[in-house]
C-alpha cells in the first residue's frame, strides 16, 4: 500500500507543511520504504481485538474549581514572535 | 582525571555531607572539566555555568544548615526537551531555537527543590525523534568511548554527559528507547519508569501515550536516588498515577535468590549481533549462579512492535506538533504571506527532515480512509502485545535481554537509511508500547564498546528491576572500567 506523490501533496497540505515536489519525492521514497515494514500488521488476526490507547487505565481527573496561579499577560507574551497591546499579532485572517 | 569527577552521585553526596568538598568547589571542578571535555564530546546545547554557580551557593547554604537530601549540591544535566523556567529549551529544533519557558517541568521543579545544580541543557535528536542524536538541528554529539561513534539517542547528550563525567546524573526521556539505548551505547545506567510513574508536565510532547521521563546515571544506586526525587503523582499530569512510590534506594538488596527471570527468545533475534547476545547470556548465567531462576519465554508480538510503533508514535506526534505554527512562540517565517502561508513556511523551515517525515506518516495514518488500515490496526496490535507481556509476567518477575542489537554504530552510518536507524530501537520499543519499566545496565564490552543488559519489569515494579540491576552491578565489577571512557583525551 504505497503512498503516491499526489497523496503526499495532500497530506503535506493537511499538516501545514510547504514542501517542494523534490522534497516530497524524497520523503515519499523514505516513507514507502518504511510502509513496507508496516504491511506486516495487515496479516494479523485483529478483528475482535479491542484497541489500546494507553497502556495503563487513564481516568478523568476531577478537582474542585478554584482560582490558582496563572501566567501574567506579559510573561505569556514574552515568547511571541510579534505582540502588541497585550495581544499576539498574526497576519490578517479575515480578508477585507 | 580528577578522582572527584569520576565518583558516583551517591559517593559525591557523602563527600558533600562530610565537608570534604563544598558544593561551590564541586561545581567549579565540574565546570572546568566541562570546558576541557565538551569540545570533544559536544553534549550540551545550552551550558548554564552562571546558573550552576548561583545554585551551588544556595545548595551550600542548605548543606551548612544541616540538610541531607541526596541530590543537594550535586551537578546534574537536563535533556533539552524539559522546560526550565528562564533557560532556553529548544528540543534541538530550529522551530524552538529561541523559546524560553515561563515555567519548570515538574521533574525540574522537584530536582530544584532537592537542591540539585543544573549545569546545562543537553543535546538530543530533534523533538526526541531519532536514535543517534544526529538529528539535532544544532550539532552532533560524540560517544565518549569512541569519538567517531554515535552516543545513541534521542537522549544522547544526557548519556554522553554522564559517561564523560560532565554531570553526576542526567534526565532524559524515552518514547521508544531514548533513555535505554544511549545508556547502553555510552556505558551508563538508564531507566525508563512505568508509564505514569513520573509526571510528564513540562516535557515537550512527542508521543503522549509512550513518553516517559527517567534518569541516566553512573550506577544503579544513583538511578534509585534520582527516581526517588522525580516519581509520584502530579496534579498537572492526569496520566501520572496516584500510587505510593516506595523508597527505591531501600529496594537495592544485593540478593536475587528465587527471583524468576524470563529470557524472551525474540529479543535475541531481530538482528542482534552474536557477540552482544553472548555477552548478555554470560550475564544471565552469572545471575543464575547467585540464585535467580531462569526460564525461556516467548513474546511473538514483539516482532510486530516496530511496525506498531511507527504508526502510533508518528500519529501522536502529528497531533502534538500541530501547536508549532509561528503564532505564540518559536520561529515565524513568511508573515507577509497570510496566516496559512506563514504556518506552512514556518513549519517547513523550522522542522528537520526526520520530524517532517514522522508528521507526514502520522497525518497520513490518521487521515480519512486510512485510519482503520493503519492507526486502528496498530492500536489493536498494541493490545495483543500487552496481553502477551501480561501472560509472561504470570510466570516470571522480570525479563532480561540485550538493550540494543549492536554496540554504538559509527556517526553517519545509518543517518540516511530510514529503516536501519529505527532498528536500533527494536528491543526497547515493545517496553514503551506496553508501558512497562525498563532498565539498561552496562553488562560488558564488545570490541571495546559498552553493551547494555535490559531488565524489564511488571508495571510499577521498578523496585524489582532496580534490585536485579543492582545485584548484577555488584557481580559484574565493571565500575573501574566504566570510569574512564576510552575516547576521551584526558
Amino acid at each position: 500500500m504505497a503512498i503516491t506523490l499526489e497523496q503526499m501533496r495532500h497530506t503535506a497540505k493537511l499538516a501545514r507543511l510547504e514542501l517542494s515536489d523534490a522534497q516530497l519525492a524524497e520523503l515519499m521514497h523514505a516513507i514507502n520504504a518504511l510502509m513496507g515494514h508496516f504491511e506486516r500488521l495487515q496479516s494479523l488476526p485483529l478483528e475482535a481485538v479491542e484497541p489500546t490507547a494507553h497502556s495503563i487505565p487513564v481516568f478523568d481527573a476531577m478537582r474542585e474549581d478554584g482560582v490558582g496561579a496563572t501566567l501574567t499577560r506579559e510573561v505569556a507574551l514574552a515568547n511571541a514572535p510579534e505582540a502588541r497591546d497585550g495581544l499576539f499579532i498574526v497576519p490578517r485572517i479575515v480578508e477585507e | 582525571m580528577q578522582e572527584l569527577l569520576t565518583l558516583s552521585l551517591a559517593e559525591v553526596h557523602r563527600k558533600l555531607q562530610a565537608r570534604e568538598v563544598s558544593a561551590i568547589e564541586l561545581t567549579e571542578a565540574i565546570l572546568t572539566h566541562i570546558s576541557a571535555v565538551e569540545p570533544q564530546v559536544q553534549a550540551f546545547i545550552t551550558p548554564t555555568p552562571e546558573l550552576a554557580r548561583e545554585m551551588a551557593r544556595r545548595a551550600q547554604a542548605r548543606l551548612d544548615a544541616g540538610e541531607r537530601s541526596p541530590l543537594l549540591g550535586v551537578p546534574i544535566a537536563l535533556k533539552d526537551n524539559l522546560c526550565t523556567a528562564g533557560v532556553r529549551t529548544t528540543c534541538a529544533s530550529r522551530i524552538l531555537h529561541n523559546f524560553v519557558p515561563p515555567y519548570d517541568a515538574t521533574v525540574v521543579a522537584r530536582l530544584r527543590e532537592a537542591g540539585a545544580i543544573f549545569v546545562g541543557k543537553v543535546n538530543m535528536d530533534e523533538f526526541a525523534m531519532g536514535s543517534s542524536t544526529e538529528f539535532s538541528a544544532f550539532h552532533i554529539t560524540r560517544n565518549p568511548w569512541d569519538l567517531t561513534r554515535a552516543p545513541g539517542g534521542s537522549s544522547g547528550g544526557s548519556a554522553a554527559a554522564v559517561a564523560a563525567h560532565m554531570a553526576y546524573a542526567a534526565l532524559g526521556s524515552d518514547t521508544g528507547g531514548s533513555i535505554r539505548q544511549p545508556a547502553a551505547f555510552c556505558g551508563v545506567v538508564g531507566l525508563k519508569p512505568t508509564y505514569g510513574r513520573v509526571s510528564r508536565y513540562g516535557l515537550v510532547a512527542y508521543a503522549s501515550s509512550l513518553d516517559q521521563i527517567g534518569p541516566l546515571t553512573k550506577t544503579v544506586e544513583d538511578c534509585a536516588l534520582m527516581l526517588n526525587a522525580i516519581a509520584g503523582k502530579d496534579p498537572h499530569d492526569a496520566t501520572s498515577v496516584d500510587l505510593p512510590a516506595p523508597d527505591y534506594r531501600a529496594a537495592l538488596v544485593d540478593d536475587i535468590k528465587g527471583i524468576r527471570l524470563g529470557i524472551p527468545q525474540e529479543f535475541f533475534e531481530q538482528g542482534v549481533q552474536p557477540e552482544v547476545a553472548e555477552t548478555v547470556h554470560q550475564a544471565i548465567g552469572l545471575l543464575e549462579s547467585v540464585g535467580a531462576q531462569v526460564q525461556e519465554v516467548s513474546l511473538p508480538m514483539a516482532e510486530q512492535s516496530l511496525a506498531i510503533y511507527y504508526i502510533l508514535a508518528p500519529a501522536e506526534c502529528s497531533s502534538n506538533l500541530a501547536r508549532y505554527d509561528g503564532v505564540r512562540y518559536g520561529l515565524r517565517v513568511g508573515a507577509e504571506r497570510g496566516h496559512i502561508g506563514m504556518m506552512e513556511a514556518t513549519r517547513a523551515e523550522g522542522f528537520g527532515k526526520e520530524v517532517i517525515q514522522r508528521i507526514i506518516i502520522g497525518t497520513y495514518a490518521l487521515s480519512s480512509g486510512y485510519y482503520d488500515a493503519f492507526y486502528l490496526k496498530a492500536q489493536q496490535g498494541r493490545t495483543l502485545l500487552r496481553q502477551q507481556f501480561a501472560t509472561v509476567f504470570q510466570q516470571v518477575d522480570a525479563l532480561v535481554c540485550p538493550t540494543t542489537p549492536t554496540p554504538a554504530f559509527p556517526l553517519g552510518a545509518l543517518v540516511d537509511d530510514p529503516l536501519a536507524m529505527k532498528l536500533a530501537d527494536v528491543l526497547t520499543i515493545p517496553v514503551n508500547l506496553a508501558g512497562l519499566p525498563g532498565l539498561s545496565v552496562p553488562c560488558g564490552f564488545v570490541n571495546g564498546l559498552p553493551v547494555g543488559l535490559q531488565i524489564i519489569g511488571k508495571p510499577f515494579d521498578e523496585a524489582t528491576v532496580l534490585r536485579i540491576g543492582y545485584t548484577w552491578e555488584q557481580l559484574a565489577c565493571l565500575r573501574d572500567e566504566l570510569r574512564l571512557p576510552t575516547g576521551l583525551a584526558i
